[in-house]
Parts: C-alpha cells; sequence; structure tokens
C-alpha cells in the first residue's frame, strides 16, 4: 500500500471492525481475562524478588553490630574525654571516607570507661567536647551535655547515645556498626545524669 | 518554500500532530488573562528544563560514588573548562526554580484558580512542588560534602522517630547501617531517574489540564464560581471577549522565560557554583553543617520547638499541611475567586509568608546554636569592662572566656546568642541568683556546679556584678541590704 501524495484529498481509511457475533466477542473478552490473569501471576511472582531485593538493607541491629577496637586503653588517660576513631564493620570498597566513624571515649577510672556516639540525640550532627567547660555541645541547634553523657540543656530529649564497651587484653573494644538514632538504641544505657554508672551496662566492669 | 510545505504535509500524514498542535495554539484565553502574573508557571516548566539539560551536561562527568563524588565535583569546578559554569547554573537554578514554584502556587491561590473544574490541576501541582522540593534535598546530597552527609543524618534522625518502624526505614534510606557508599547511590538515583520521572509525567498531565481547561479568569468581585454555570460563563467570557493562546498570551510567557534563563545565567557567572564545602569525612568534626537555603526555615523551627514537642511536630505537621494543600480545592471548588472578598485566603497567604521569611531569617544566623570558637577564635573582652577592675574581678574574667561562657553569650556585641547578652547582666540579676544560675543552670542553660572551683564561682560572679552601664547601678537583694549592711539610707 502506497500512502498517497495529497493526504488532503485522501483521507486515512478508517478501520471497520467486521460485524461480530456474540460468542466471538465474548471469547475474546475471555481471552482477554486469561491474559490479564497470566500478567498478574508474573508480575506477582516477579513482585517478590524485587520486593526482597529493595529491602535488602534492612536487617536486625543485631545483624550490622559487631565488636571493633579503639587501640589500645593506653591512649586513653584516666579522667579524660579524647576523640577515637575507627572504620565501620560493615562497609563497601567504594564508601571512601564516609566508613570512618568518630566517637568519644571517656575514661572513667583504671578500667571504667564511657564511650558516646558522636552523634547528637536531637538530629544526629557530630557533638564536640570542651573540656574547659567539662561540656559536649552540638553545633546544629545548640544541645549541650555534661561530661557523663548526660542532657545539659537545648532540644534533645535525652543524653548521648553510649556504645557498649569492654576491654579485651589491653585494649578497648566497642560494639558498633550502625548510625546510632531514636529508634535503635533501645538496648543502649539510658543515662540519667550524676556519675554513678548503673550496674551491668558496661561490660568492662566485670 | 513549497518543497518545504512538501516536506511537511509528508511528516504531518505520519506524525498526526499538526492539527491538535494547531488547535491549542489557537484555543482562546480571557483577555485580561494575557497578564505578566500568569508567566510563573511556564517559568517553572523552563527551568525544569533547563535543569534536566545542565544535570544531563553534569552527569557527563560527575561520578556518583562516595569515594569519589567529593573529588569529581572538585574536577568539575576547577579543572574541566566551564565545569564551575554548569555546576553553578544547575545551582542556581535548582534555586530559581523552587523560588518560581513558590511564587507560581501564590498566584494560583490568590487567584483562586484552584477552583472548579481546575481541581485536580492543583492537585498535581502540590504533587509537583513536594518533588521539586524532593528534587532539592536529593540535589544538596549530590554535592556531596560535609553538609550533605550531615543533612542525610538529619534526615536520617528525622526518619528514625517514625514509631515502630523507624530503624527499619533509617535502613531504607541509607540503604545500610551507615551514611556510606550505599547511601549516595539510592539518593542518586532518586535524583537522576525516580523523581525526574515522575515530574515530567506530572508536567505532561498539568499542562495537558492547563491546555484543555483553558486558563483561569482574571478574578472579579462578584463573579461567583458555580459548578452549574462555570462552563457556560468561561465559554462565553473566551468567545466575547478572548484572544488566541498564541501569540495574545504566550508572547509574554516566552519574554519572562528568557529572563528568569538570563537571571541564573548571570547569577552563575557573579556567584559562582555552590560548594562543595569540606570533604565528607565524619570524622571531621569541626564543621557546622547547615542546610540549603529553602529548608533554612525547617532548621530553625527545629531548633525552637520544646523537645516534648519535636517528634509529633516532625511526624504529624507535615501530614496535616499535604492534606490541607490538597483538601482546599475540594473544599472551596466554588465561590469567590476574587482577593477582594477573600479576606481568610490572604491572612492565610501572609502569615504562611511572613513565617517562611522569619525563619528563614532566622536560619541565616542561627542564635540558637552556641559559637563553638567565640571563646578563642574572637576577640577577647575589651579594656574598657576592666579599666577599674579588682584583682578578682579580672581573674573572673578570665574564667568566664576560658570556661566557654562566651560561646552563648556575648559581650560587647561578640559571642554566641544562645543565652542573653550578658553586657548589663548585673542590672538584672543579684549576686545570689547570678551564683544559683551559674552552679545550677536551668531555664536552657547548663550547671556548672562540677566543672567550676567555689574561688573560680567567686571570681566569676564578682566580675559579672560589674557588668552593668556605669548611671544604672547593680541590681541588690533589698532584704539582705536591710539585714546586714549599714543603715541610714
Amino acid at each position: 500500500m502506497n500512502i498517497p501524495s495529497h493526504p488532503e484529498e485522501n483521507p486515512m481509511p478508517q478501520s471497520h471492525a467486521p460485524a461480530e457475533d456474540r460468542l466471538t466477542v465474548s471469547r475474546r473478552w475471555l481471552l482477554l481475562k486469561i491474559g490479564i490473569a497470566f500478567n498478574a501471576v508474573v508480575g506477582l511472582a516477579i513482585t517478590v524478588p524485587v520486593l526482597k531485593y529493595l529491602f535488602a538493607a534492612v536487617k536486625p541491629d543485631a545483624a550490622y553490630k559487631s565488636w571493633v577496637s579503639l587501640g589500645p586503653i593506653a591512649d586513653f588517660p584516666v579522667g579524660e574525654t579524647r576523640l577515637a576513631k575507627f572504620t565501620n564493620p560493615v562497609r563497601l570498597s567504594w564508601d571512601g571516607e564516609t566508613s570512618g566513624v568518630a566517637c568519644w571515649v571517656r575514661r572513667v577510672a583504671e578500667r571504667e570507661f564511657q564511650v558516646f556516639a558522636i552523634n547528637c540525640a536531637h538530629l544526629g550532627c557530630p557533638v564536640r567536647w570542651f573540656p574547659q567547660s567539662q561540656l559536649f555541645m552540638c553545633p546544629c541547634h545548640g544541645g549541650a551535655y555534661y561530661a557523663d553523657g548526660s542532657r545539659a540543656s537545648g532540644p534533645p530529649e535525652r543524653g548521648l547515645f553510649t556504645y557498649d564497651a569492654r576491654i579485651v587484653g589491653s585494649t578497648l573494644q566497642i560494639d558498633a556498626g550502625q548510625m546510632p538514632t531514636l529508634s535503635n538504641t533501645a538496648k543502649l544505657v539510658q543515662l540519667d545524669g550524676g556519675h554513678d554508672r548503673t550496674k551491668g551496662d558496661s561490660p568492662c566492669r566485670g | 518554500m513549497s518543497r518545504l510545505k512538501q516536506i511537511y504535509s509528508w511528516l504531518d500524514h505520519r506524525l498526526q500532530l499538526g492539527k491538535p498542535l494547531i488547535e491549542m495554539a489557537e484555543h482562546p484565553i480571557p483577555n485580561r488573562t494575557a497578564s505578566w502574573w500568569y508567566v510563573f508557571g511556564s517559568a517553572a516548566f523552563t527551568l525544569l528544563l533547563l535543569q534536566i539539560v545542565t544535570g544531563i551536561l553534569l552527569a557527563l562527568v560527575y561520578v556518583p560514588s562516595a569515594g569519589e563524588a567529593w573529588n569529581s565535583l572538585n574536577f568539575l569546578n576547577h579543572q574541566l573548562t566551564l565545569g564551575w559554569f554548569l555546576r553553578a547554573m544547575h545551582g542556581w537554578g535548582s534555586n530559581f526554580m523552587v523560588a518560581v514554584v513558590l511564587i507560581h502556587m501564590a498566584q494560583v491561590f490568590l487567584f483562586g484558580a484552584y477552583k472548579y473544574p481546575r481541581e485536580f490541576t492543583w492537585t498535581l501541582g502540590v504533587f509537583l512542588l513536594l518533588m521539586t522540593l524532593g528534587m532539592a534535598f536529593t540535589g544538596q546530597v549530590m554535592r556531596f560534602d560535609q553538609d550533605a552527609y550531615w543533612g542525610l543524618g538529619i534526615g536520617a534522625s528525622i526518619v528514625s522517630r517514625v514509631p515502630w518502624v523507624g530503624g527499619s526505614l533509617v535502613h531504607m534510606m541509607l540503604g545500610g547501617p551507615i551514611i556510606a557508599g550505599a547511601t549516595l547511590s539510592r539518593f542518586f538515583t532518586l535524583h537522576v531517574f525516580v523523581i525526574p520521572g515522575l515530574m515530567l509525567v506530572f508536567t505532561f498531565l498539568h499542562v495537558w489540564m492547563v491546555l484543555k481547561l483553558g486558563i483561569n479568569e482574571w478574578p472579579m468581585p462578584g463573579r461567583v464560581v458555580r459548578r452549574s454555570t462555570y462552563m457556560a460563563e468561561y465559554h462565553e467570557l473566551t468567545t466575547r471577549d478572548g484572544l488566541p493562546f498564541v501569540p495574545g498570551g504566550v508572547w509574554k510567557d516566552a519574554v519572562f522565560s528568557a529572563a528568569i534563563i538570563a537571571a541564573v545565567a548571570v547569577c552563575a557567572v557573579v556567584f559562582g557554583p555552590f560548594g562543595p564545602s569540606g570533604q565528607p569525612d565524619p570524622t571531621i568534626i569541626q564543621t557546622v553543617p547547615k542546610p540549603d537555603f529553602f529548608f533554612l526555615w525547617l532548621y530553625a523551627v527545629l531548633s525552637y520547638l520544646p523537645p516534648s514537642l519535636e517528634t509529633p511536630f516532625l511526624l504529624i505537621a507535615p501530614v496535616l499541611g499535604i492534606a490541607a494543600l490538597l483538601g482546599l480545592p475540594f473544599y472551596a471548588a466554588e465561590g469567590e475567586k476574587s482577593w477582594h472578598r477573600r479576606p481568610i485566603a490572604i491572612l492565610v497567604l501572609t502569615t504562611v509568608a511572613v513565617s517562611f521569611g522569619v525563619l528563614t531569617h532566622l536560619g541565616t544566623y542561627t542564635p540558637w546554636s552556641p559559637h563553638m570558637d567565640a571563646w578563642s577564635g574572637g576577640p577577647s573582652i575589651p579594656a574598657r569592662f576592666l579599666h577599674t577592675a579588682s584583682p578578682l574581678e579580672r581573674e573572673g574574667a578570665v574564667v568566664f572566656q576560658a570556661k566557654q561562657c562566651r560561646n552563648c553569650h556575648s559581650i560587647a556585641g561578640y559571642g554566641g546568642q544562645r543565652g542573653p547578652a550578658l553586657d548589663d547582666i548585673a542590672t538584672r540579676m543579684t549576686k545570689d541568683q547570678l551564683i544559683r544560675q551559674v552552679l545550677q543552670g536551668g531555664g536552657n542553660m547548663p550547671a556548672y556546679g562540677k566543672n567550676l572551683s567555689p574561688s573560680e564561682v567567686t571570681a566569676l560572679v564578682s566580675f559579672l556584678e560589674t557588668l552593668h552601664p556605669a548611671n544604672e547601678p547593680a541590681a541588690a537583694d533589698a532584704a539582705q541590704a536591710a539585714a546586714t549592711g549599714p543603715s541610714g539610707h
């Protein structure tokens, strides 16, 4: 079929469906319904693995956490709070600098440590330690915490997040692996002020 | 010429686009609608096209990998010919687009254009606004620097407040347990595929409805929208006092679009690209993270909310706000369009605009944040404060400086604004009140009882007691003065 050179004079022919009896029509509708049902089955079969792939990052906290060394305890003088850095145990080779994590280590006594997350309990900004005034201050919204991590002032609802810590040989280890937020700290210690540590919260005490 | 015509008719016979396009171009619009007030929608569309083109050009070079993104941005800025200009165009195009979309929305609201039969056009517009903001946030993440990193931290902290599923949502958002390679990859996917794809579909439908239903007529007091009569009235208006969309209305769109693109280009050349700031190394904590301009208002809200209200506000307010925007055209589908007869609408728009302006302004200088370096990095306490001071008072000034009081309290115009300025604190608080405040804190001030020795407190308070104007005495406890002081005055 050649397309005519003067389309205005030769409008496109309308397709005229031949008159069909009801039986034929209902068979075609049935075939279409079968086609739709087939698509639904295949779609469902594919959706399940796709969803599993999509939600692969959602894991229980324990799957992400493991004991990480912060170095020899001799690096942390008694009575002082120092910044420590470690590489996140769960990492990808293309993470670059972002696989690094910082935390504040406070050596309370010879064999007693408190390790605070760098993230403010308000909205996760990095808190800074001021030894002169013995305060942690957050640059974002002005949260402040005392030396033991308890809330001093500002918008945070609670004290700093803490990592579980233990001493193995002469090195300090913490149970770390994910960004601390209000949703994954249920197992962590809620500090309630004062220097007295709640019994049992620090595995290094035994 | 006839050869061209031949080619056109050959093509059109196959494309079949000529007739509908000509109909669209010739459709009549109300005469008064061919106004400069109606140019913002087309300008937003032009900016979207600009963002797509500049975005594709940047994607030729940008490396969406957490380990390399920051380096590739610096390569664009400093080494690739005119890479800085493309980055600046994309960054400024983003700012202009958010601004123009907001102005467009305010104008549509003010002109009552969301009323019958254009309710759904507004609904899609609300989603387009949300997607524009989504593009602005994910775009800030593409600029993978310290601000992007800690901005993601704030996002994750907000998401973690969702009851029950907060932890899972954080994992979904970050693509893993921490902000790292997987996080940038998924924000890249959102910024480059998911949101722009949706935006194009929604924009097509939005524009389609504007063309099919006709542009909103100029609102006149007393011309009330009724479902039963509106279509006939609009048709009558456009036939009696109308003019074809092309060129009647569209020439202003064309001029304004060109002006907007020119403005973006001028800003790009004069002010240059945004960032990147410091490298995204979370162990570098000497940083003061700040969101981009259009999220500064949110940054301000988050610092002023009382702690107990924060989670409910963060989780409920956006839902209510979006529901109100989506519900608006269905609640007020009929009635007056003119702003002369809609005082509440004017009040709402003014309140929102003023709140946005004030909160954004506060966000630019963050009076709620301690100035982390004020105690060590700025001018010391001026000599005039210590001119006649005793040795004890001078020692107090040293304590004041060394214990970082100045990070939150300013003296002589320098210092944080978290707490009150202390230039004349002695006129407001007595000695005992000062001691109590320093030792016990309160009113959003930490307690320094454990961090200051008794002699430091004595020195500090004796210094603070000198902080009053020469002609205004320090506050004194009258009862104490009567009990212990000399009588006769």
